[in-house]
């Protein structure tokens, strides 16, 4: 019995070690399946954030259209999952919706990755409610505090409890689910903390549903990514927000490509990355692929509904990449507030 | 009294298999509204957009049927070897008794679950890369506990008299179970495949943690290609914000249950064939 | 070569084959706990069974996994009370009221059902089932764990029913004609002769169904809610193991965080909640199981 038992596994260990063997090197994985026809087609990968996805499947199509050559491939795992496979060597470029972690970047240095940050475009958060609803002409940031508030949770009921003259009936609240880039920066930038707010409120991964639920509830108020609000524009009203600073727009602004790009919409809007890994870089394919990114992000940009950076600042990213410059501006950096230009600037003359 | 409450059970159990067809019914109305429109040639031959009329299916339709073919091809043999081992073959030892627990556990695994174990077994650790192949020895492992299930009821139900007739013969272990008694189970097995893989043709997350793309503007040339798969599309168009993707959703969502058909009617004509041959 | 040869060789294969399971079954456990135990060092594990809220995402992080089980239970609960009745149904009626014709086209449209997409589902519980529902209980929440759970129960009903039905339909058909012989109408046929003698079949596929139903993932990822919440109430957003193992592990979260190791020790729960169900399962089949030559 215990002999029987005794060949059956060795039986398997040998198997397992002859299936281990088998299976193309990584390398063969990388290039092959790039399309059939005769001659190999160069491969460009990218993975990470849906929320960048967009952007760079308009770039991949636009791009492939003028360089019949190379195919371009983009996944989304997520902004966390596509660094791992960018620190681990295995994706040429990692779209991300923040910037990237300091594990992140310690990953990337055991691994001997080196990468360029590159940001691309902006991503605004609309403050939107019911179209039925005439009484929330604006709001300030400090009103948002008031609702969203750790502390509000199952206090902050009522419309009159965030501004008097505000109707006495229930508020309902939807927003980006918690563990998206968009919950992330709201938080930070209403709440002064990452991830810190009230739980109690409705919250989605997919934000067409914050959409319907919005649109369906004349109650309702919430925040979601601009390019969802202006597809969505008939169904929803947009909510002017009130800063209170004066030197970058006074009073109440409404989200726009114009003002999330200058910077008046504060402090609402975001930039959106993808980081390119040094080695990636040699290729020409990717080079070039890069170069086109940088030339066209504008249009393209705008053609998805988000919002691109302005010729100059694109100048000055595409600068970043022909000097390959390696490690974050970003990483750890409160970007509440200041506009990409500055940022780029500061980075320049350091 | 008896027959009326016999004809009452028949009315109520036929009333219950209606309301589940009609269920479905809604659902493929709902669909069918919805997309139905958007169909046609150029759809099914086109490759991914940001334009919404521009984008077809084409890329996840070849991906989904290379990776279905591929899962078939996998747990069919190793899920029935596996159950005919287990049946035939093994003793009600604490060790078959334990393999048997394991098998229905591995059914309740969530398929997420399923893919993070790909991602580091065969995508890295067996160095498959985000390939067909890794997907579908992903989706494999997925299907094997429900193969293995219904082929041991399938194998339970050939009458012991068949295999005793056999040995009587003089045929060996295997030649009983090769020539007798697997050709009688196989309308089961067939279910348990077709149910198997049913699931599998409509997995999103196991792919997308493997590295199933969204994104990618070829069809698969080679099991170790880079791939995605129809459900993985209509998950990702609808979640865009503009209608137009809703309904181009809508209609991949119709050419996946196409997909669908067309395999389970392959089945069914095996099973039927097999069902009947057997009953004379 | 020997028969007795050939005969050895394809005997090793097949405990292969068997053994594979053994072998998944191990590469999950080294995955899932090789993450857990890490989670566990930060987190004292009693925290993490007994605690009744849980926020790893939110800025005041608590670990208490408790409603994401209750979510996982209530959800469960209505998909099985829809499929089990109802598949079993379904199947007593095919095997043993339905003229063949009307069988072998029924039973493909079943299992039809088993084929949607989950995403779809998701999506049809979403934006068809819910405001549906609402209109018959205007308390629904847009997010809840009735809409999910009846779409659940669809999805789950086919495989219920085929496998009942091939159970019973494998019942010899003396063990029927005995029945109606002594004066039995075919509801006391079908419910005291031929369900017993499936039993083995039926439980089977009872045990399947309860086990996709808890694991499954992308309805209610989609049509339950984010929300984790200790309740019984089927009205409002709750959030299933599953559904937040697919929100962190597809969302922003950076790897190697806390955060990311909660989807490991969700899943190491999971998978345990559901090895102990089919321990109970198994013994349950062993006692009751009946044998015909």
């Amino acid at each position: 019995m215990l002999l029987s038992h005794l060949r059956n596994i060795s039986f398997l260990a040998v198997l397992s070690v002859a299936l281990t063997a088998c299976g193309p090197s990584s390398q063969d994985a990388r290039t092959s399946g790039s399309g059939g026809g005769s001659g190999a087609k160069t491969l460009v990968t990218l993975d990470g954030s849906s929320t960048v996805f967009p952007i760079s499947e308009a770039v991949a199509e636009e791009f492939q259209k003028a360089n019949q050559g190379t195919n371009v491939t983009v996944g989304i795992s997520g902004t966390g999952g596509g660094f791992q496979k960018f620190c681990r060597g295995e994706i040429d470029i990692a779209d991300a919706s923040r910037p990237v972690s300091a594990s992140e970047v310690a990953a990337c240095e055991k691994a001997g990755i080196q990468f360029i940050e590159l940001p691309i475009a902006y991503d605004g958060i609309a403050i939107a409610t019911n179209p039925k609803n005439a009484w929330a002409d604006k709001i300030t940031v400090a009103e948002l505090k008031t609702l969203w508030a750790p502390d509000a949770q199952g206090k902050v009921k009522t419309w009159n409890q965030v501004r008097k003259d505000w109707p006495n009936r229930e508020i309902h609240l939807f927003g980006a689910g918690v563990d998206s880039g968009t919950y992330d920066y709201f938080t930070e930038a209403i709440n002064g903390k990452a991830k810190a707010s009230r739980g109690d409120f409705t919250s989605s991964e997919d934000d067409n549903v914050l959409v319907q639920g919005i649109s369906n509830d004349e109650l309702a108020l919430g925040f979601l990514p601009f390019a969802y609000f202006e597809e969505n524009a008939a169904k929803l009203k947009l909510v002017p927000v009130d800063d209170g600073k004066a030197d970058n727009g006074e009073g109440a602004i409404l989200p726009s490509p114009d003002t999330i790009r200058t910077g008046t919409y504060q402090p609402l809007s975001r930039p959106v990355f993808i980081y390119v890994s040094t080695t990636a870089a040699q290729r020409q394919e990717v080079q070039r692929f890069i170069e086109f990114y940088m030339k066209n992000a504008d249009a393209l940009v705008r053609e998805v509904n988000y919002v691109g950076l302005g010729p100059a600042a694109y100048t000055m990213v595409a600068d970043r990449f022909a000097k390959r410059t390696t490690g974050s501006v970003f990483s750890g950096v409160n970007t509440v507030g200041v506009t990409i230009d500055q940022l780029l600037a500061k980075e320049a003359g350091k | 009294m008896r027959k009326h409450a016999d004809l009452l059970f028949q009315l109520l159990s036929l009333a219950t298999l209606l309301l589940a067809l009609a269920a479905l019914g809604a659902l493929v109305y709902d669909i069918v509204s919805d997309g139905a429109g958007r169909l046609s040639w150029a759809f099914l031959n086109s490759y991914p957009s940001r334009n919404a009329e521009n984008a077809g299916v084409y890329h996840a339709l070849m991906g989904s049927i290379w990776v279905l073919a591929l899962t078939a091809a996998l747990a069919l043999p190793v899920g029935v070897a596996a159950a005919i081992y287990l049946e035939e073959y093994g003793t009600r030892s604490r060790v078959a008794k334990f393999i048997e627990l394991n098998i229905a556990n591995l059914a309740a695994v969530p398929s997420i679950i399923y893919g993070l174990l790909g991602l580091g077994l065969f995508v890295r650790l067996m160095g498959m890369g985000q390939s067909v192949m890794a997907g579908a020895a992903t989706l494999a492992l997925l299907a094997l506990p429900v193969v293995i299930l219904s082929t041991r009821e399938a194998l339970r139900t050939v009458p012991n008299s068949i295999r005793e007739g056999s040995y009587a013969l003089g045929a060996t272990k295997w030649q009983t179970i090769w020539n007798q008694v697997l050709p009688m189970a196989t309308p089961g097995v067939l279910t348990g495949l077709i149910l198997a893989l049913s699931r599998a043709i409509g997995e999103t997350a196991p792919l997308i943690t493997i590295g199933a793309l969204t994104y990618i503007p070829f069809a698969p040339d080679s099991v170790w290609s880079r791939f995605t798969v129809l459900p993985i599309q209509i998950f990702n168009w609808v979640s865009r914000p503009q209608a137009d993707f809703h309904t181009n959703a809508a209609a991949a969502i119709l050419v996946l249950l196409a997909l669908l058909l067309t395999m389970n009617a392959i089945a069914i004509i095996v099973r039927d064939r097999y069902q009947r041959g057997v009953r004379a | 070569m020997s028969t007795r040869a050939l005969e050895w060789i394809i005997e090793r294969l097949l405990f292969l084959c068997a053994a594979l399971s053994v072998l998944t079954t191990a590469g999950i456990i080294i995955v899932l706990a090789i993450e857990t135990v890490a989670f566990l060092r930060e987190v004292p594990l009693l925290d993490f069974l007994t605690g009744t809220e849980w926020t790893p995402l939110f800025a005041n992080q608590q670990f208490g996994v408790l409603p994401l089980v209750v979510g996982t239970m209530l959800v469960s609960a209505i998909a099985m009370a829809v499929a089990l009745p109802m598949g079993l149904l379904s199947a007593i009626y095919l095997s043993e009221y339905s003229p063949s014709g009307f069988r072998r086209v029924v039973k493909p449209v079943l299992e039809l059902l088993a084929g949607v997409p989950t995403v779809v589902y998701g999506y049809f519980a979403l934006t068809f089932v819910t405001p549906l529902l609402q209109q018959v209980f205007p308390t629904l929440s847009g997010f809840n764990a009735l809409s999910p759970g009846l779409v659940m129960g669809l999805m789950i009903l086919p495989l219920v029913s085929s496998l009942s039905e091939d159970a019973m339909r494998a019942v010899p058909q003396g063990l029927r004609e005995g029945s109606y012989a002594l004066g039995a109408t075919r509801m006391q046929t079908a419910l005291k002769v031929v369900v017993p003698a499936a039993f083995s079949g039926i439980t089977a596929a009872f045990i399947l169904a309860v086990s996709r139903a808890v694991g499954e993932t992308m309805i209610v990822a989609i049509a339950a809610g984010q929300q984790p919440r200790l309740t019984g109430n089927p009205f409002v957003p709750i959030e299933t193991m599953t559904a937040y193992i697919v929100q962190v592990s597809l969302g922003d979260t950076p790897q190697g965080t806390i955060e990311y190791r909660t989807i490991f020790a969700v899943g190491m729960l999971l998978f345990l909640m559901t090895f102990t169900l089919n321990l109970i399962s198994t013994w349950l089949r062993e006692r009751f199981r009946e044998e015909y030559a």
